[in-house]
């Protein structure tokens, strides 16, 4: 007998057989939103093992350039601004799809997109230059670390604007709308955490590590 | 309440489909129970890769001074017979039963996320393909399964076999993450209604804590392989000693990830073993809550323990002293775990069908290799016995006796909810006691041989070290133990055409995968099921006195 079958039989002998509790829903995350928490969290254990690799080799290089010799700091501090307020604004943008707003949608979106832009943009400068100084990755043990996670994180957040230019192109042709706002929220959360993972990279690389 | 059993011959199609459009439907599928199948069948193919690699190591240790495959060879086999039934037998083996399990015995139909589990079986399957390119460099990587730097430097592994053992694991490991992401996202996010998660059958639970696992150590690996490709391609110095590179970080990083992955092989076969136990004893599971709060404890715990690998490197006695106690303290839960599967079976009206008979197999082995786990554990005893064979005898008690035979249980049980039909018990019988003697004979002479100092990996000894018998033994038991995996095979393929039919619930048992057709129909469930206690499908044969108004 199948399980449907079983259950409508119940009410005909309710009054012999025990009849179960009512069942509370459960309010907990969609299946998506423990995906995405699950997938972070790897991400997450992903860049510890390179930050904390990149702190045990702090200080042991046998030749320069050191962190304090290479790193400079203006240009660095104008993109983790900007990187940081993209977090805001892809906020805003979440909140104004979830109100219907079209329009506004597509403002904080492509702004978020543009302050990701400029951030690897300004990796991108700061690399060139450090090339230049001959500070590569095979220079000496800075250079191996240092390249290693900063470009795991710039690689994070190009994959972050790519999939953020695909929502735009989907949202230009009307094909995102106030019903697409948990994926795009599930977007939001990656842009999240790598603007986190940066906070600790910046920290231990130009904070501490400097 | 009987469970209507259909005629076989009506699910089959009278005119069979092209070949072609098979393959097709299997290779672009994204069904849960086809892609738990497909990763059964891919362990099993590549267990007889590395089973006949480890015959062929056998045979070169059978006489002393014996030159049959020689040592470059030898150090190629012994490091693809430890990744392969790492990598590539043992989790995708476990992956596979879970992505067919999972869905069935939570109730719903299919995982959260089809399309990416598909991606997480193919990218296993060319992982494991692309380690295997590398006999085409000329040769094998040489490095040993755990690849201690600075062996995979450019300096000593010259060929680009390392790379490609490298990429495949990384290709492996995506695909691997990316199927813990999938349980994860399923079994906390699509349960039917009223499996509470502390209704959940056992299985279930403790794939979601494997899961937890590889989500949290899996990553880590990849990031030091990337760091092997980085130094081995680009120049980077993490390994390189020269350029104040470290080895010791290696270590560290693998073994992070090396240990729980000895948890992440074993827990889903306690899972398997908790599942069928009750079955075969005809009661209750014996303390559920403890069970379930010792999986989630070793799980943990396994987090903490990985330098009792690394005893011999040389750490501070702080550190020394840390890892010994965490890894006592782990044993805890997994002795909690062995006295509630004994008092489950204590006092029931136990049959000794084959998936018990393994699952009884399970349990002397891994209590065997278990203990011989504490006694490593004790760093002062493991300063005697590292690198001998009697670790080797130790993890292959764990992972032969522990997880094969909890996933032999578990094939023999769940093969006819698969197939429709029952396997032979006969030949399971043949296989079981086959691959028993064999397994005792070949490890555990291998104790013997390591008290008396014979180290892993050599490829040869001499004669007067006494050893010879020894090693005689233990190549006898490995070849003892083959005839029972060609049986294996034969059954899981005869038994298709003239095994019994099964019926939709062969062995009386009390979960949701049961109470659908034997095979299920591709959406599992006509009707979503509602559970109310741990044991749906007690309360649906017995509604006159269901396990709700007890638990």
């Amino acid at each position: 007998m199948s399980v449907a079958e079983t259950t409508m039989a119940g009410p005909t002998t309710a009054h012999t057989f025990p009849v179960p509790p009512a069942i509370a829903p459960e309010r907990m995350l969609s299946p998506g939103q423990w995906g995405m928490v699950s997938f972070l969290v790897s991400e997450a254990a992903l860049f510890s093992t390179l930050i904390v690799t990149y702190i045990f080799y702090l200080g042991r290089d046998v030749v320069g350039p050191t962190p304090a010799e290479a790193l400079r700091l203006p240009l660095v501090l104008c993109t983790t601004a900007c990187l940081l307020s993209s977090s805001a604004t892809i906020h805003r943008a979440e909140k104004t799809l979830r109100q219907g707003s079209q329009f506004r949608f597509l403002q904080w979106w492509t702004a978020t997109i543009a302050l990701g832009a400029v951030f690897l943009g300004g990796t991108a400068f700061e690399w060139r230059d450090l090339i230049e100084r001959h500070l590569t990755i095979g220079r000496n043990l800075f250079g191996t670390t240092y390249y290693t996670l900063v470009g795991l994180h710039a690689f994070h957040v190009t994959a972050g604007v790519l999939v953020m230019l695909i929502v735009l192109g989907l949202a230009i042709r009307r094909q995102v709308g106030a019903a697409n706002h948990a994926a795009v929220g599930m977007v939001s959360w990656y842009w999240h955490f790598v603007d986190g993972v940066w906070v600790v990279v910046f920290t231990v690389v130009y904070l501490i590590g400097r | 309440m009987a469970i209507v059993e259909e005629p076989l011959e009506l699910a089959r199609e009278s005119a069979a489909p092209p070949w072609t459009t098979v393959l097709h439907n299997w290779t672009t599928t994204v069904d849960h129970k086809k892609i738990g199948i497909m990763y059964v069948l891919m362990a099993l193919v590549f267990l007889v890769i590395g089973g006949i690699e480890a015959v062929l190591l056998r045979w070169q240790l059978f006489w002393p001074r014996y030159d049959f495959v020689g040592p470059d060879a030898f150090n190629q086999l012994f490091t693809m017979h430890g990744t392969t039934m790492v990598f590539f037998m043992g989790m995708p083996i476990l992956i596979g039963m879970g992505n067919y399990l999972v869905p069935l015995m939570i109730g719903t139909r299919d995982m959260a996320f089809p399309r990416l589990n598909a991606l997480g079986f193919w990218a296993t399957l060319f992982g494991g393909l692309l380690v295997y390119f590398s006999f085409a460099t000329g040769g094998a990587p040489a490095i040993g399964w755990f690849a201690y730097a600075p062996l995979t430097e450019r300096t000593f592994a010259r060929s680009a076999a390392t790379d490609l053992w490298a990429l495949g694991l990384i290709v492996s490991g995506v695909g691997t993450t990316t199927a813990a992401v999938n349980f994860i996202a399923t079994i906390l996010g699509m349960r039917a209604p009223g499996m509470a998660l502390h209704r959940v059958p056992f299985f279930v639970w403790t794939i979601l804590w494997t899961s937890v696992q590889i989500v949290l150590v899996l990553p880590p690996l990849t990031a030091g392989l990337a760091m092997v490709l980085l130094d081995r391609n680009l120049g980077a110095h993490f390994f390189d000693v020269q350029n104040g590179g470290s080895a010791l970080l290696w270590q560290h990083i693998f073994w992070f990830f090396g240990h729980p992955e000895v948890y992440i092989l074993i827990l889903p076969v306690f899972g398997m073993v908790t599942e069928i136990i009750p079955v075969f004893a005809r009661k209750v599971l014996f303390g559920y809550e403890f069970m379930a709060a010792a999986t989630a404890a070793i799980a943990f715990i396994s987090l903490g323990v990985w330098a009792h690998h690394m005893f011999t490197v040389g750490m501070s006695r702080a550190q020394d002293l840390f890892f010994i106690v965490s890894t006592f303290l782990i044993s805890i839960p997994t002795g909690i775990k062995f006295f509630n599967w004994l008092a489950t079976m204590y006092g029931g009206r136990i049959s000794f069908a084959s998936p018990m008979l393994f699952c009884i197999g399970f349990l002397s082995m891994f209590l065997i290799g278990g203990l011989t786990g504490i006694m490593l554990g004790a760093a002062p005893f493991d300063f005697q016995l590292q690198d001998t064979y009697f670790l080797i005898g130790h993890f292959h008690f764990v992972l032969i006796g522990g997880t094969l035979f909890g996933v032999m249980a578990g094939i023999h049980y769940w093969y006819p909810k698969v197939t429709g039909r029952m396997l032979s018990e006969r030949l399971a019988r043949w296989q079981f006691w086959l691959l028993y003697v064999g397994f005792l004979l070949t490890f555990g002479t291998m104790h013997i041989t390591g008290v008396l100092g014979m180290p892993r990996r050599i490829y040869t000894y001499d004669a007067d070290r006494g050893w010879a018998l020894l090693n005689q033994l233990t190549t006898l038991g490995a070849i003892i133990q083959v005839p029972s995996f060609i049986i294996l095979v034969y059954n899981l393929f005869a038994s298709l055409r003239h095994g019994r039919p099964a019926g939709d619930d062969p062995w009386d048992a009390w979960t949701l995968e049961w109470s659908t057709t034997s095979p299920p129909p591709a959406y599992n469930f006509e009707v979503i099921p509602t559970v109310h206690s741990r044991r749906p499908l007690w309360d649906l044969k017995h509604p006159d006195d269901p396990d709700w108004q007890y638990e």
